[in-house]
């Protein structure tokens, strides 16, 4: 079987603050295959977005990769820094972020923006990546390309600029594309518009995608594998339908059991009693134990088994326990 | 688990004060310690100056001519006298004509930021709450102001003041002018802030509820708006009054600002230049060294306060 | 776009408008405008000519225009100390203002934006640090105090540049030029250097300070996301956006330093319009202060309005507000 794209192993990653050490990735790992799109899905705070900075190397400081490994396509790539990692962004890792607005210069045309993000990962002539560039907005669905390509950000409507962006991080052609929350600074109508534009896309190329999200439907939507996050620690990891109708884990089963869709046919929705801990406060043994209704001494003490494909993080998974 | 909570003993404000994020920052950064001291000692020697000074050097039946032009630490030739930093052309001890001229360069300074404090927040305050008309003569003079640089307003202001006040008060009322020149230049800033900060607070729930239960306008920007407009406010008042003490200094330098019968800093310095190149350096370096301190030292602590208070820095 | 060029005019109009009022206030009401107008030097039949003239029994109004139409005619009346007309006085030492304007200008915004540059990419180097540290000096330091230290330090110390005056200065068909003799020049370095200095440090920690601002944008995230090199994230994509808010307030500066002047020409006794005007404010001699006043703003509103105009054709967002977006 072929290398995974992407593999990342045991990786933490800690920020020293004021209270103490914060890990927002703990001892994380799995796998992304050619051309198969994982999400990673939690709540906010629970560190999925810190793992995908982490990968790319736009860690801010203080926060630093204080253990494990990042494997590129066969390749170890946690150790690189300054200009050896600026080659892999854009060229092998691409990235799409949250706010469409914000992540494009304003004062910049598309076309250049475009342009020069080819002509600095490929070796093609200028007018080669004029030709690309208009190619690349016909290819998300910008309609009128050719003359588009000169305008500016601020010219295009919100699910328009996430197309764009799609473009630019497509356009140097990665092996990986992290989408960052890429619909939840959209209109609803558009959302589904956009995972589907990012699916076809990357099955078309067989880009492997690391789709980072705390909305269920787009993970039921649009991915092959999920990736449950819990306070920086992977909670549950398998295929998608698996983990949806089946969760092992009890966090799992509880965010399942609190989408409306789930529910359908139940009166009240169901919550999970609590919050998620802090990161500069995570409890002993299991981090989900405080909140967990089958908790036992063990989960309060011992460390959790890690994760390993269809086996989630859990002293006592559920089996049986279908949900939807 | 326990359901029962534990009670808690309520934390006094001293330690809430020390433990605060604000404190933390201060103890991290000895710029800002350092600062603050110096600040402070220099403002505690201007205000205890006539305890401290060893002489009163504007009171002229304590001066003898023949002390002029002594060098620092030197016995004087004819009196046999010794001053710690020299003395002028006068006989003056400078140290005391520093510790003075502190006193009215901190005094001017602090009650020209005082002045406009008390009438920025209230034009801001009114103009924001009240809005209309009102708001928008305020506003548009505060922008035809804001045009010019604030010295040359200020200038101005004493220009004219000057012109309207008769020749024998002239000097008497200059540290006054002065302070509602530089007080009226300055102004503009606090205002606009404390109106940014009001339109924001007044379609608050809290305000929009004394409304309701019938609290008058101005019990409600009194009462309500005004503390929580402050905190900026503060650190905009904090750099005024660095600027302001720097130019009532520079007002004064020019000749436009207090009178040599009650020199700051700033008239010390221009009374000091006339004798670089004869020689007598001490008369212009201790007063400017002075200056130099109590503006450093002022500037940054207020731009250590800006940051330390600036949520998006963090 | 036309329209807010039009509304744009109206302030400014308004401004001098209400500063030519100030202006015109001070001629009437502070010290008597007779005076103000004539000099000391007058015959009965002058002052009931201008009495007549002036209108001083006509509303206040009518006098109000008078007055302004005479400004816009260049006549600002006598100046009371020197009875030469103000206008004559002006527009002999306007060159040497000018002239020491430009220069600090100059240097103010190449150093400023270069320094400013340098020590937002290189935020934490020691020499970036050195600078910022040295820029609170130049900050806390009044101008006339840095000039009176470089005074000491090169005229008295070192005898190496005058300590006064302009030098040898040539006409140049009524504008006497100090660039074109060696003393004209030596004598230009430390006033610049004093009235640069301060706006040099203020641009300096203005474009540091938007710099850094831009640089934590989520544009330049994602430009760093695509793998674009430093040299273009820094320079294409920072310096542009940084420029743009900056060179409002630096076209505003320019403007300030004709009024900062007034202080670096006190300490060097410079013969330009500044020190005239304080000289003007010692003697209370009127004319001469709204004179000056009502030129400075002149020239203040009309820097404020092309920088306003010129910031219109900057910034592509502004032009398509009033087209509406797509």
């Amino acid at each position: 079987m072929a290398d995974p794209v992407l593999s990342i192993r045991d990786l933490s990653v800690e920020i020293p603050t004021r209270h103490g050490i914060v890990r927002p990735v703990d001892g994380v790992s799995y796998d992304i295959a050619v051309g198969e799109i994982l999400g990673v899905v939690g709540e906010s705070g629970a560190g999925k977005s810190m793992a995908g900075n982490a990968v790319i190397g736009l860690l801010n400081p203080p926060a630093h990769i204080s253990k494990g490994e990042i494997w590129l396509n066969g390749k170890r790539i946690d150790h690189l820094t300054g200009d050896a990692m600026r080659r892999l962004r854009g060229k092998e890792i691409g990235m799409v972020f949250q706010d469409p607005l914000t992540s494009l210069n304003p004062l910049l045309r598309i076309g250049d923006q475009l342009t020069e993000t080819m002509l600095t990962h490929l070796p093609i002539s200028r007018s080669e990546a004029e030709k690309r560039a208009v190619a690349a907005l016909e290819e998300v669905g910008i309609p009128g390309a050719a003359e588009r390509v000169n305008s500016y950000p601020h010219e295009f409507s919100g699910g328009m600029r996430q197309r764009v962006v799609i473009a630019l991080a497509l356009c140097a052609e990665p092996s990986l594309i992290i989408a960052d929350e890429p619909t939840t600074a959209l209109d609803v109508s558009v959302q589904a518009q956009i995972i589907a534009l990012l699916r076809r896309l990357c099955r078309d190329r067989g880009t492997a995608v690391m789709l980072i999200t705390h909305d269920m439907g787009v993970i039921a939507e649009a991915t092959d594998r999920v990736a449950v996050m819990y306070a920086g620690r992977l909670a549950e990891l398998g295929p998608v339908r698996d983990v949806l109708t089946h969760p092992q884990h009890p966090y799992t089963h509880g965010l399942m059991a609190s989408t409306p869709l789930a529910s359908q046919g139940k009166s009240r929705l169901h919550q999970i009693p609590g919050a998620m801990p802090r990161l500069d406060a995570v409890p002993d043994g299991c981090a989900f134990n405080p909140r967990c209704p089958h908790a036992t001494d063990k989960c309060r003490q011992s460390p959790v088994p890690r994760v390993s494909n269809g086996q989630a993080a859990c002293w006592y998974p559920l089996v049986e326990e279908k949900v939807i | 688990m326990s359901d029962v909570p534990i009670p808690v003993k309520p934390k006094s404000r001293l330690r809430i004060a020390l433990d605060s994020d604000l404190y933390y920052t201060f103890r991290r950064s000895p710029v800002a310690m350092v600062s603050a001291a110096v600040v402070l000692l220099l403002v505690l020697s201007a205000v205890f100056a006539p305890l401290i000074a060893p002489t009163n050097p504007f009171n002229p039946a304590s001066l003898n001519l023949m002390n002029g032009f002594t060098a620092p630490m030197t016995p004087n030739a004819f009196t046999g006298e010794s001053f710690l930093l020299g003395t002028d052309d006068q006989g003056r001890d400078v140290f005391s004509t520093i510790l003075y001229g502190m006193r009215i360069s901190l005094f001017v300074g602090v009650a020209a930021v005082f002045f406009a404090m008390v009438l920025g927040i209230t034009l801001g305050l009114i103009s924001g709450y009240v809005g209309g008309w009102t708001e928008t003569i305020i506003m548009r003079t505060a922008d035809v102001q804001l045009t010019f640089p604030s010295i040359l307003v200020a200038m101005l202001i004493f220009g004219i003041a000057k012109g309207v006040t008769p020749v024998e008060y002239r000097d008497q009322m200059a540290i006054w002018v002065l302070i509602l020149a530089i007080g009226l230049s300055d102004w503009v800033q606090f205002a606009r802030v404390v109106r940014g900060a009001t339109l924001v607070e007044k379609n608050k729930e809290y305000v929009q509820a004394a409304r309701l239960i019938g609290r008058t306008s101005g019990a409600i920007m009194l009462r309500h708006i005004l503390p929580n407009v402050l905190s900026p406010v503060l650190v905009i008042a904090t750099i005024s009054l660095a600027l302001a003490i720097i130019a009532e200094a520079t007002l004064s330098f020019l000749g436009v600002g207090a009178p040599p019968t009650q020199p700051s800093l700033g008239t010390l310095i221009r009374i000091g230049q006339g004798f670089l190149f004869s020689g007598e350096w001490w008369i212009l370096l201790f007063p400017a060294v002075t200056l130099l301190a109590l503006a450093l030292s002022v500037n940054l602590l207020g731009d250590w306060l800006r940051d330390a208070l600036n949520p998006r820095l963090r | 776009m036309l329209a807010y060029i039009i509304q744009r005019v109206g302030q400014s109009a308004l401004v001098l408008l209400i500063v030519g009022l100030v202006a015109f206030s001070m001629f009437r009401f502070v010290g008597d405008p007779i005076d103000n107008m004539l000099g000391q030097e007058r015959t009965a039949e002058d002052i009931d000519r201008l009495r007549a003239q002036l209108g001083l029994d006509q509303p206040f109004v009518v006098q109000y225009y008078k007055f302004l139409e005479g400004a816009v005619q260049g006549n600002f009346g006598v100046s009371y100390r020197q009875g030469r007309p103000v206008a004559e006085i002006l527009l002999e030492r306007a060159p040497a203002t000018l002239e020491l304007a430009m220069v600090s200008g100059v240097l103010a915004i190449l150093f400023g934006i270069a320094l400013g540059v340098f020590t937002a990419i290189r935020r934490d180097g020691v020499l970036a640090n050195v600078i910022m540290s040295a820029s609170l000096l130049g900050v806390s330091l009044p101008t006339f105090l840095i000039g009176i230290l470089l005074i000491y330090l090169f005229s008295v110390e070192l005898g190496w540049l005058p300590s006064f005056g302009r030098g040898e200065t040539v006409d140049l068909g009524g504008w006497s030029t100090g660039f074109l003799t060696e003393s004209g020049l030596k004598a230009l370095i430390l006033p610049s250097i004093t009235l640069g200095l301060y706006q040099m440090t203020l641009i300096m920690r203005l474009v540091r300070s938007e710099m850094l601002e831009v640089l934590r944008q989520d544009y330049i995230r994602f430009a760093r996301a695509r793998g674009l090199r430093d040299r273009a994230v820094n320079f294409r994509h920072a310096l542009k956006n940084t420029m743009v808010p900056v060179i409002t307030v630096i076209g505003l500066q320019l403007g300030a330093i004709i009024a900062f002047a007034i202080i670096t020409e006190t300490v060097f006794q410079w013969p330009g319009v500044g020190l005239l005007f304080i000289n003007a404010i010692q003697f209370v001699d009127i004319p001469v202060m709204a004179a000056y006043l009502m030129l400075i703003s002149v020239m203040f509103v009309g820097i404020n309005l092309l920088v306003d105009i010129l910031y219109f054709f900057i910034d592509p967002r502004l032009r398509a507000d009033r087209s509406g977006g797509h």
